[in-house]
């Protein structure tokens, strides 16, 4: 059995650790709110530029000449994955659920033939991906330094996208985030941006409009901007599940470290108790063989 | 008759503005300006740096954009913008920031006529502001 002086130190790190995990719980709590909010704020932006793109693409006449970003390259052999994850840990299966996600996704591609290229967005997935797909990793980008998910940021691994579609560098590219539904519950998800998928989605009204350049003019400058929306609505869905998932872990592991501090402390009792006995009974035989 | 109709412009962060009771809309159209009234055929169409002005009964407001799209359908005008900014709010300092930024772009010689065009188009209309 651990000396008393042993249980002692062992209740105190336990406390302290709780103290600490308690800490981010606050934290995290106090971050969700704000990420949650503004995850909802920009529901209606990319919720708008689908509906506009919906109704593009059905106004669109001539549709062998559309857009590649709409209609593919026409073949899919090299399939591109942006995994987005969070730069810190401690928050819970938050990473490796889209991992998992993830790597279920890449056998799949891996074991049809196809070739395959992965962008993380995140230190975290950069870490845990690169040791089994460490040469399909062509570029890592991590938004240490900013403190929200913005919109500039988004932009900039939006263009980075288009520029290697544009080159040729893939054809169809999928992006994986985790969709916040509640701080329980947080859902990864696997969708795909280009070629767009648009199926089974009803456009809201037959109404023609009227386009000022014409639809492929259009269409063509908007595209572009929807990989930027998609990912920034990403972005944000993934910070909102990331605090949420941090905050339950958190929870967890305060309630867990409360627990342990009973335990010890009950071991603690019982060792002082029990050597506390033993010395009595020692003094009391000693003093009764005098 | 009421002759107003609804305007709602949205950038990637939130809802920036909803406003019920506007008579006019004047957006920076990539082909042109464009004035927008009651009852304007649906129509989708993208914007090119410039000065939104919105009038109302309320009073008359300006937002400088950098881009977007705007759409016009039922009475319901939805602007999708990245970059806008409140002229009156927007502070002198601001301005100069982005004048800056803007023709800084526009000297730059490796892009393309179109990202030329519309940086042109930024330091001219920050220049008007000024």
């Amino acid at each position: 059995m651990a000396s008393l002086d042993d249980l002692k130190k062992r209740i105190a790190s336990v406390k302290s650790t709780q103290k600490i995990t308690k800490a981010m719980k606050m934290v995290a709590a106090a971050k969700l709110r704000r990420a949650q909010e503004s995850a909802e704020k920009g529901r209606p932006y990319s919720e708008k530029m689908n509906n506009v793109i919906l109704n593009l693409s059905n106004g669109i006449s001539d549709k062998e000449n559309a857009p590649k970003l709409l209609s593919g390259t026409g073949q899919e052999k090299t399939y591109l994955c942006v995994v987005m994850t969070s730069d810190r840990g401690l928050c819970g299966g938050f990473n490796s659920n889209i991992i998992k996600k993830a790597k279920s996704y890449f056998a799949k591609i891996l074991d049809e033939g196809k070739e395959l290229k992965i962008i993380t967005v995140g230190s975290k997935g950069n870490d845990q991906l690169k040791r089994v797909y460490g040469d399909k990793i062509i570029e890592n980008i991590s938004f240490k330094e900013s403190k929200n998910a913005n919109y500039f940021d988004a932009d900039k691994v939006g263009k980075m996208v288009i520029e290697k579609f544009e080159s040729g560098e893939f054809d169809v590219c999928t992006i994986f985030y985790n969709q916040f539904k509640n701080v329980i519950t947080q859902i990864p998800q696997a969708q795909q941006i280009i070629p767009l998928n648009n199926e089974g989605e009803e456009s809201g009204s037959e109404e023609s409009y009227e386009f000022e350049p014409d639809e492929d003019e259009i269409l063509s400058n908007l595209l572009p901007k929807n990989i930027s929306t998609q990912i920034f609505k990403a972005m944000l869905e993934n910070s909102a599940s990331e605090q949420g998932s941090r905050m339950s872990a958190m929870d967890n592991a305060t309630r867990n470290a409360g627990e342990m501090v009973d335990k010890l402390t009950i071991e603690y009792n019982r060792s002082r108790q029990a050597a506390i006995t033993k010395e009595l009974i020692e003094i009391i035989s000693g003093a009764e063989s005098l | 008759m009421s002759e107003e109709f609804k305007v709602e412009i949205v950038n990637p962060e939130k809802s920036f503005l909803v406003k019920d009771d506007v008579s006019e809309v004047v957006v920076p159209a990539f082909e042109g300006e464009m004035g927008i009234l009651k009852d304007h055929i649906s129509i989708i169409s993208f914007l090119k740096p410039g000065i939104i002005k919105i009038l109302s009964k309320s009073g008359d407001e300006n937002y400088y954009v950098e881009d977007g799209i705007v759409e016009f359908k039922n009475n319901n005008l939805s602007i999708l913008t990245s970059t806008i900014f409140n002229i009156a709010d927007m502070e002198k300092s601001k301005q100069q920031d982005l004048l800056k930024q803007a023709e800084e772009e526009a000297n730059k010689t490796d892009t393309n006529d179109q990202s030329k065009y519309l940086a042109d188009q930024k330091v001219e209309v920050l220049k008007t502001l000024n």
